[in-house]
């Protein structure tokens, strides 16, 4: 909303510098956004008349203009505007002036011809921000010689204020100023606004079908007006200054009685009218070409205007193109609305459409101000475009009329909502001020509320309206007070943040993502995923919600190397989508990619690229942290996304929770990677579990270790031969590791040798050389018989 | 025996000269070993006449004393001069860096959201989170936003059909937690939110932090000590102004918004606060009945306050950030700066 300060002024006008003026409305709840100037910062402009033209001897484009600038002499100056013409009353600046961005005018010679002063346009004057096409021609009645800033009130500023939707009472001039009385104690000046007395009889019959959603309706028509009227300097000016445009006169007038005091009007076109005005549900298959051209099918939840033949109007948003007002135009029907919030809330928003009139209607108008506004549009008009009115024709349903509200305030329950008790003095005068009627009773007060105050309805309401008048900075502070209970608290349960921070021990960088990628890189990563599509995506390629840690990885990778940063190491928690909406899993995940060096440029070596079993070591670190790596294993599998050959499939407990693996050569390609990069994703949910540490107690006993190196085939897991080694070493065998892998000189092709250190440590005595022995039989006989294992001598 | 003066000054020579500790113990066996000169003197006593012997035998030991304790000294000496060469040989240069990974660091979003958290926890406040597709009805209508309201239009929502929806604010993980749980709640909700917004001020997801006390007696007093609090810990500025103005959400009544003097220009009116020295950190207000009637909550009996933040705007004023978008582009010189 915004309204030119002395527009406001006329209504009330407190004793407030602009600035103050803004903070104190801000502080009461309606933010001030922006303050501006209506017009640049000049000196010595004044009006003057163009009194003859000719042509420039010497340019084309340029005349010679004599003018007379009340001081006596006339003036001759060279102007370039194509508009310039004997007779226009025009803003002068004369030798000396100073216009915005501190341009002072000088004496001049323009292609040999003496200049004295400048015949300014709109922009040069700071009135308009694009550069106009020619010199701002001001009407007949313009004094010449009066200085232009004071003629058109130019010390004036454009007040925006960005309403809070509740506040559909301040989107006018009367309503700020409502406001502005209140928190000064000021009384509001008002226009004169007299009824209209009828000066015919014509009228237009009125037919309400839907009085729900159209409690109230007035019509009035206005015959013999003259459209090819100009809308009077004061009128464009106060519509600029509120950032609206003058079109016509009658638009104009309707939008100016909108700004002064919030009820929307509409002006038809009286010869366009057949028989009489409809106001009923849109027809299925109806439709409507709207005031902007375009043609819109009407749903059948949707209230219009019509005559006897069809829809004319979407009520309270927009107008149609073929009953509005032309030049052509001699008579109108005044429309002036009281449209429920049922009838216009979402309408708008759903044909892709908002107006100033639907931003009113669905915040609520109040269903008192028809008539007034009725009165005052034709009295304007009257002034304005001629004519004469006839008697204003009402329907209205006073059943379907917002109700009355009584809203009433018990006193122990404002003092407790805000820890401070206000004397009943003050609050009855606040309440009065803002325009309520306000009963005092045993234990609070009963207000009724104004007409025009949609969102007052509770107690709640008063107790807002009374903190926000006696002011929130105001009111006391003080510390909750609350039981000291302590919270379970799951020790085993690694909370994200400790993870997230192990990543960051292990040379990680945590990236954030957005949750919805490019279809097409989901597509390449992941053919067979379904995740929910945005309906309306912001675009294109942030269009399907992530079914992965991967997408967003890849993409922050790509970015990176793009920026010469080859070795990347960045991890990403958050939620991943799985599954079409219905069974829609969100699923809390952590992943990881690296790529590059092992380890960062350095003196001490480390440039190795990492590979598998970097970001193996990594995720352990991780699985460590909840003390039950053996319930985790990692089993060959293949992922649409990774190497084949370097994939596992990560299980906890036997589930299946993540993938590990090499970023396919292929898919690589395909998203115009250069180098290799390894990725991991597992559920949040299993790296945050884990057991307590059981203890076991430390034996006095050494020790036993022995080293055994295996010939298996290449191709078999270790995790195999670890199974099988396990099962046959016994009950104390305390440690397991393997501790080479080798292929080489005395390895024969197909096959690699495993070097495994076994240690065995008994809880109560010395384990002797023959049970080891034998164990280490068992083992070697098992694992050949089982893996085709040899001994290695 | 006459010649011992000079056997002495000779061994002391030779003491003098060893410089490893091989030589000085090759000097030790020639004078003082079994067949060392000095030794032959001792075992040559017994030629000399009896009464002579007692005096000759003194000054023998004196003088194997003389050198014993010279050869130790010389010994340690050595000693002291291999250790010294040797930590010499030995020195590093400490200034090179150290090996093996170099840590890397939380995003700084991340690192707000848990200063937050941690901030509230540590007052006994829960840490709650709740699904990012949310529903209409805990998105917008338990919290006292019908369809249609035209607070619908504050928030640009994306959509995946007619009543599933990205939530555009974490407060539907409070309707979450009143409807499983009775008060006192006292609840903090981080997460991440998607609003339809792209521009130089907004991006399409971003975090929040949302936070809820429901309890007997809650005022607006609570808020406004609670806000405070939190403003002057986050920021480390006890005399931090705040400001609390007037607003409007749907969800809560008395609602504000809160400013705190411009942490860039200290309140003298900056670019960052467009010249009005305040900068909007944050929504709050008391809990609104409709939201504890949808919630199960008696209204009569309880009443509370919510608050809302954006993460990343506290993370722009608190390190300085000037570009919202590079929270997202993961770029790591961006990331770096956070470790």
């Amino acid at each position: 909303m915004k309204f030119s300060e002395q527009w406001l002024r006329d209504w009330v006008s407190p004793q407030l510098a602009t600035q103050a003026l803004a903070d104190q409305i801000t502080m009461a709840g309606l933010e001030v956004d922006a303050i501006e100037r209506v017009a640049g910062e000049f000196s010595d402009v004044v009006i003057a008349e163009v009194v003859a033209k000719s042509q420039h001897p010497d340019a084309d484009k340029l005349s010679l203009c004599q003018v007379d600038d009340g001081s006596g002499e006339p003036v001759q100056v060279v102007c370039g505007a194509p508009n310039v013409a004997p007779g226009q009353k025009v803003p002068f600046a004369r030798v000396g002036a100073v216009l915005p961005g501190d341009f002072t005018i000088k004496r001049a010679k323009l292609r040999g011809v003496e200049s004295s002063g400048m015949i300014c346009s709109a922009s040069e004057l700071g009135l308009e921000e694009e550069a106009s096409a020619g010199i701002l021609v001001l009407p007949d009645s313009a004094p010449v010689g009066d200085d232009l800033r004071l003629w058109l009130g130019l010390d004036d500023s454009t007040i925006e204020v960005d309403l809070t939707p509740n506040r559909g009472d301040c989107l006018s001039v009367q309503g700020m100023a409502r406001e502005v009385g209140v928190l000064n104690r000021l009384p509001l000046e008002g226009p004169e606004l007299a009824p209209v007395a009828p000066t015919h009889e014509q009228r237009f019959a009125i037919e309400v079908a839907d009085p729900e959603r159209c409690p109230r309706y007035l019509g009035r028509v206005i015959t013999g007006v003259d459209v090819t009227a100009e809308t009077p300097l004061w009128m464009v000016e106060r519509l600029r200054r509120s950032g609206v445009r003058s079109i016509d006169p009658v638009v104009d007038i309707t939008n100016y009685v909108m700004l002064e005091l919030g009820q929307p009007l509409h002006a038809f076109d009286l010869a366009n009218l057949d028989s009489r005005i409809e106001v009923r549900l849109a027809r299925p298959g109806e439709k409507l070409v709207l005031l902007d051209g375009q043609e819109i099918d009407l749903r059948d939840d949707t209230l219009v205007i019509a005559d006897a033949k069809g829809a004319l109007a979407m009520a309270g948003v927009m107008g149609g193109e073929h009953s509005g007002v032309s030049a052509e135009t001699r008579d109108i029907f005044l429309e002036s609305a009281f449209f429920s919030q049922l009838a216009v809330a979402g309408q708008a928003r759903s044909y892709g459409l908002h107006t100033d009139a639907s931003h009113r209607f669905e915040r609520g108008v109040d269903p008192q101000l028809a008539v007034k506004a009725a009165e005052r549009a034709t009295q304007l008009l009257l002034e304005i475009v001629g004519g004469e009115a006839g008697p204003v024709v009402e329907v209205a349903s006073v059943a379907h009329l917002p109700a009355e509200r009584h809203v009433a305030l018990r006193a122990e329950r404002l003092e407790q909502a805000l820890s401070k008790r206000l004397e009943s003095a003050e609050v009855v005068e606040i309440l009065e001020r803002l325009g309520m009627c306000v009963e005092v009773q045993v234990d609070g007060w009963l207000a009724k509320v104004p007409s025009w105050r949609f969102d007052i309805e509770i107690e709640e309401d008063l107790i807002e309206e009374l903190a926000r008048i006696h002011g929130y900075n105001r009111l006391p502070v003080r510390r909750p007070a609350a039981r000291l209970g302590l919270r379970a608290d799951h020790e085993v349960r690694q909370p994200l943040a400790r993870l997230r921070r192990q990543l960051v021990a292990r040379g990680y960088q945590e990236a954030i993502s957005y949750s919805f990628v490019a279809p097409e890189l989901q597509q390449t990563l992941h053919p067979e995923a379904r995740s929910p599509r945005l309906a309306n995506p912001i675009s294109s390629d942030m269009a399907v919600m992530r079914y992965s840690l991967f997408p967003g990885l890849i993409k922050a990778l790509q970015h990176n190397l793009n920026r010469q940063q080859g070795r990347v190491r960045l991890f990403e928690t958050g939620l991943v989508f799985r599954g079409e909406l219905d069974e829609l899993e969100q699923i809390p995940m952590v992943g990881a990619l690296i790529c590059g060096s092992r380890e960062p440029e350095g003196w001490a070596g480390g440039r190795d690229k990492v590979d598998f079993y970097d970001l193996k070591g990594d995720l352990e670190s991780l699985i460590a942290l909840g003390g039950e790596a053996d319930a985790w294993r990692f089993e060959p599998a293949e992922h649409s996304a990774l190497h084949p050959g370097q994939t596992a499939r990560v299980l906890y407990r036997g589930d299946a929770v993540g993938w590990i693996g090499t970023l396919h050569p292929a898919v690589r390609g395909r998203l115009g990677l250069k180098v290799d990069a390894l990725l991991f994703e597992v559920r949040q949910e299993a790296l945050s579990s884990g057991v307590l540490p059981a203890f076991v107690p430390l034996s006095r006993y050494p020790e036993v270790r022995r080293d055994l190196a295996l010939l298996v085939d290449e191709d078999l897991p270790l995790q195999a031969l670890l199974d099988c080694l396990r099962e046959q070493a016994g009950e104390w065998l305390t440690e397991l590791k393997l501790f080479d892998v080798y292929h080489g000189q005395g390895v024969p092709e197909g096959r690699k040798s495993l070097a495994l250190g076994l240690t065995w440590q008994h809880p109560s005595r010395t384990l002797n050389d023959d049970e080891i022995n034998q164990l280490v039989d068992a083992i070697v006989t098992e694992s050949q018989a089982r893996h085709g294992a040899e001994l290695r001598g | 025996m006459d010649h011992l003066p000079t056997l002495v000054a000779e061994a002391r020579q030779a003491i003098a000269a060893a410089d490893d500790i091989a030589a000085l113990d090759d000097v030790r066996v020639r004078y003082l070993g079994k067949k060392g000169d000095v030794t032959a003197l001792l075992k040559g006593l017994g030629k000399l006449p009896a009464d002579e012997r007692p005096a000759a035998g003194e000054r023998i030991n004196e003088a194997k004393q003389l050198l014993g304790s010279e050869l130790e000294a010389r010994r340690l000496a050595l000693q002291q001069a291999a250790l010294n060469a040797r930590l010499a040989a030995e020195r590093l240069d400490v200034t090179l860096p150290g090996r093996g990974q170099e840590s890397g660091g939380l995003h700084p979003v991340t690192r707000t959201l848990e200063r937050i958290e941690g901030l509230f926890t540590r007052i006994g406040f829960d840490v709650a989170v709740g699904p990012e597709i949310e529903d209409d009805y805990h998105n917008f209508e338990a919290l006292n936003i019908p369809a249609h309201h035209p607070a619908r239009g504050m928030a640009d929502t994306f959509y995946f059909d007619a009543s599933r929806l990205l939530r555009t604010h974490t407060s539907p993980v409070q309707v979450r937690t009143m409807k499983a749980e009775q008060p006192p709640i006292r609840v903090v909700c981080p997460g991440r939110v998607y609003r339809s917004d792209s521009d130089l001020t907004h991006t399409p997801m971003f975090h929040q932090v949302e936070g809820l006390l429901v309890d007997e007696g809650i005022s607006f007093a609570d808020l406004k000590g609670t806000i405070e609090d939190f403003l002057h810990a986050f920021f480390e500025r006890d005399d931090l102004s705040v400001r609390f103005r007037p607003s409007y959400f749907p969800f809560t009544e008395p609602s504000a918004e809160v400013d705190i003097q411009c942490v860039m220009c200290g309140g003298e009116g900056c670019r960052v606060c467009s010249h009005s020295g305040w900068l909007e950190v944050m929504g709050c207000g008391m809990v609104h009945p409709a939201v504890f009637q949808h919630s199960g909550i008696d209204s009569e009996r309880y009443t509370g306050f919510a608050f809302g933040m954006g993460a990343e705007r506290l993370a722009m004023l608190r390190y300085g950030v000037n570009d919202l978008r590079l929270f997202f582009d993961n770029d790591l010189r961006f990331l770096r700066q956070f470790g």
